[in-house]
């Protein structure tokens, strides 16, 4: 691997390797530019360092501590984000959907939330893209959506839960098909195909995973790129031209300092956000690329409430990919709901530890618990990923608290409000009949599950709604940009890692043009529309 | 209570493809934790036994999952979760202060300290707790409902479910790399996963886990 030295002017350096950084950094490289990613996370051998443990493989996971608070406090850890190059896509569970293109213009088109300064068939460009570079396994038709080209590997076998859900929507008139997902159904490279095991959020000992760790990683370092892991960065540097000129970072015990041209920060929804407030100086006082008051705002979460039962057949969820079934009926459709958004709902496939957890919440421990816990392997459920709205009361702050190194903590503030609650009872309405329509019995709701954090430093077209432009660089700051799912202005209902690298794909496209026009170091005129 | 999976045993599964050696090395370690407490005081840790026995009771026939003792090392070791409910001081902390007013409300209530109660006044406290009517000073402000769902049951459920004897109990197949599992379809077992005793069919079920290999 190439090794930059700390006085390399670099043209960019960027915080964070997932499904934003990690991608970026592969792409901008490939076009030529310098690139040092950081990530405080190690630089994991799957083959040779997961173990299949639910509960060893926490290392996995931003575990640093953060403070939730609001009306609906949100479950981080192990449900929430990663802290390792390839970041969240080392745990994540491969699921690759594409946007509606409506949504891109929710506002316009649908009637709430924001704009996208971005359009669909741009996007539908950058999907294909990135569904050849993972080589996604899918259905051969998909049932919604303007037309897609073939998925590259063809899609996985069902699982019993899978079925379940078949059966359901069959049953209840509405399209399925088996998920695309990043994992291989066939041999590629150095990745076997996959072998069912199971433990995809446990991290893939097997490689069949098409994660940013062994997909765009590799291709950055043999691009040139230098991946600095381990490396915690702690603040961006701002010189007397209200330039960003380089980060500081701790790596080894060690404070440390890299020059950059450019800095992008690629950290998650919540260290971005942080990492920005935490680099406040006294020409930007209230965090960087801040001068809307937008930055930590909307924060997005996605509604996860699922319903479950028990089928008299053995299912054993465990085997195979969690969800390896979906219907997006709900995002496709309009009509017959009472609230904004939609959503998909998947079937699933708990470990126990994760399993444990839902029925305690459910209220149950002690021999309750350990009865119901004798159904595990003939349990069954569907659960949705749910469009929920931005609202500027949900935001990512500093807390009080200070972390290992002396830095404020984030606190995670998380209110559903009411639409929110109505596209939840909705979904759990019509999965509890698909469920029992698939013949499923002893049914019961799971109301108080999220995922996937988005959202709280938005892009826009206008720099008072929006902390950076449609190619992710800052209003304020002409050589600060922020590429990962903090972008978002809405969330959609459904995953959001495809989008996620596809927005850095077309950043990485963007940024060449830019320089190829000497726009990258100076914002060039405001934009025609 | 009948086994449902008579004679089924992941631990079996070793030697064979389903398990790797760094799987192998990490179980190998969580059979083999502490016995004794390494850090909470005595009176806590008397208490977190009890509190464990009652959250997560086990048959004094089986072999025994030390759940207290491998929370003791967690806290030992301080490995949060990554979050918290802001309601909650640190996970120390939170565990010090609920272990010592769960002692106290035994005291005002039954007049005993609490690991020495019966089960079913142990039960109560914490039904009580559950429903966070549970507000001694010695709670300092400390919602007992919140410490009951988001400490009690999250972690001491969390440590029975990442042990061995809990996957036999549910039949859960366990470590799967990297031979993982072939059959998917309902009511299909692969010859390595465990044998589901339907009713009148226990010696069948108790053949089936021979084939682990
Ligand atoms: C259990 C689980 C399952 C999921 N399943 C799916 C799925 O099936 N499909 C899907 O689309 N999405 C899924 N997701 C969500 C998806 O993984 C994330 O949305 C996505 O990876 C986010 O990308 P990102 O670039 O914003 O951040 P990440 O991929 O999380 O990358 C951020 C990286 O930045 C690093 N970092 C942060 N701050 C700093 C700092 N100050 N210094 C150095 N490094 C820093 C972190 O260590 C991390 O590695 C899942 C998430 C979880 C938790
Ligand atoms: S089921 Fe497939 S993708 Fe998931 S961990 Fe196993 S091999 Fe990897």
């Amino acid at each position: 691997m190439r090794e930059f030295e700390h006085d390399d002017d670099v043209d960019f350096a960027i915080v964070g390797t997932g499904a934003g950084g990690g991608t970026l950094a592969c792409r901008l490289s490939e076009l030529g530019f310098r690139v040092v990613a950081f990530d405080a996370g190690a630089w994991w051998r799957p083959l040779e360092e997961f173990a299949s443990d639910e509960s060893h493989q926490k290392k996995l996971f931003w575990t640093d501590e953060r403070l939730c608070d609001g009306e609906t406090p949100l479950v981080l850890g192990t449900n929430n984000s990663g802290k390792a190059i390839g970041g969240s896509t080392v745990h994540f569970a491969m699921v690759s959907l594409r946007f509606r293109p409506e949504w891109f213009k929710s506002r316009s088109l649908l009637g709430y939330g924001a704009d996208w300064p971005l359009d669909w068939r741009e996007m539908w460009h950058y999907y294909t893209q990135v569904e050849q570079a993972l080589k996604i396994s899918g259905p051969l038709k998909y049932p919604w959506g303007p037309k897609r080209p073939r998925y590259p590997y063809r899609e996985h076998e069902l699982n019993a839960a899978a079925w379940v859900l078949a059966r359901g929507a069959e049953a209840l008139g509405i399209d399925w098909t088996s998920t695309p997902l990043a994992t291989v159904s066939a041999p590629r490279g150095h990745s076997p195909p996959c072998v069912y095991r199971g433990f995809c959020v446990s991290g893939c000992a097997t490689n069949a995973k098409q994660s940013a760790l062994v997909t765009w990683i590799p291709r950055a370092v043999a691009a040139g790129a230098e991946i600095r892991d381990l490396a915690m960065v702690t603040r961006i540097a701002v010189g007397n031209n209200d330039r960003v000129t380089g980060l500081e970072y701790i790596r080894e015990g060690q404070r440390q300092f890299q020059r950059a041209r450019h800095v992008v920060v690629a950290g998650y929804a919540i260290e971005t956000p942080r990492l920005l407030l935490l680099s406040a100086t006294s020409r930007f006082p209230d965090g960087l690329g801040n001068s809307s008051g937008l930055l930590g705002k909307n924060l997005m979460v996605q509604s996860n409430q699922a319903v479950w039962g028990v089928m008299p057949e053995e299912i054993r969820a465990y085997k195979g990919p969690p969800s390896l079934a979906i219907t997006e009926h709900w995002n496709y459709t309009d009509i017959g709901k009472d609230f904004f958004g939609g959503y998909s709902y998947m079937s699933q496939g708990p470990l126990p530890i994760v399993w444990a957890g839902a029925l305690n919440r459910r209220g149950l421990w002690g021999q309750a618990l350990l009865d119901e816990m004798q159904h595990y392997n003939h349990q069954v459920g569907l659960k949705i990923v749910g469009e929920t709205l931005p609202q500027e009361r949900n935001r990512v702050t500093l807390a009080d608290e200070k972390d290992a190194n002396g830095l404020p903590i984030a606190r995670v503030t998380y209110s559903f409000c009411d639409n929110d609650k109505r596209l939840i009872r909705h979904a759990l309405d019509f999965m509890g009949r698909a469920l029992d329509a698939a013949g499923v019995g002893d049914i019961w709701e799971e109301t108080n599950d999220t995922c996937h954090l988005n959202g709280t430093a938005r892009m826009g077209d206008d720099p008072r709604c929006s902390v950076v432009d449609g190619d992710c660089r800052s209003w304020d700051i002409p050589n600060l940009w922020i590429c990962d799912g903090s972008v978002f202005p809405t969330v959609g209902g459904v995953n959001p890692s495809l989008t996620i690298q596809a927005i850095a794909l077309r950043t990485a496209d963007r940024i060449a043009a830019l320089a190829g026009r000497g726009e990258l170091d100076r914002r060039p005129q405001k934009k025609m529309s | 209570m009948k086994a449902r999976y008579p004679g089924y045993n992941v631990l079996d599964k070793r030697g064979t493809v389903s398990w790797d050696d760094v799987t192998r090395e990490v179980i190998k370690q969580r059979m083999a934790p502490p016995s004794e407490s390494r850090f909470l005081d005595p009176l806590a840790w008397q208490t977190l036994q009890a509190v464990c026995e009652s959250v997560m009771p086990q048959s004094p026939e089986a072999a025994q999952i030390p759940v207290a003792a491998m929370l003791d090392e967690r806290l030992r070791t301080n490995a949060g979760d990554g979050y918290r409910d802001m309601r909650l001081p640190p996970l120390r902390q939170a565990w010090r202060i609920g272990l010592a007013a769960l002692n106290e409300e035994s005291i005002a209530t039954f007049r005993q300290p609490y690991y020495s109660l019966a089960a079913p006044q142990r039960h109560l406290l914490l039904e009580r707790m559950q429903r966070g009517e549970l507000v001694h000073p010695a709670w300092h402000g400390l919602p007992s409902d919140i410490f009951f769902s988001n400490r009690v049951l999250k972690d001491i459920c969390a440590i029975y479910y990442s042990h061995p004897y809990a996957w036999n109990q549910i039949g859960f197949g366990g470590p799967a790399n990297p031979r993982g599992y072939v059959r998917m379809y309902f009511d299909r077992r692969d010859p390595w996963e465990a044998a589901e005793a339907k009713p009148g069919h226990e010696v069948r079920a108790r053949r089936g886990k021979h084939r682990v290999r």
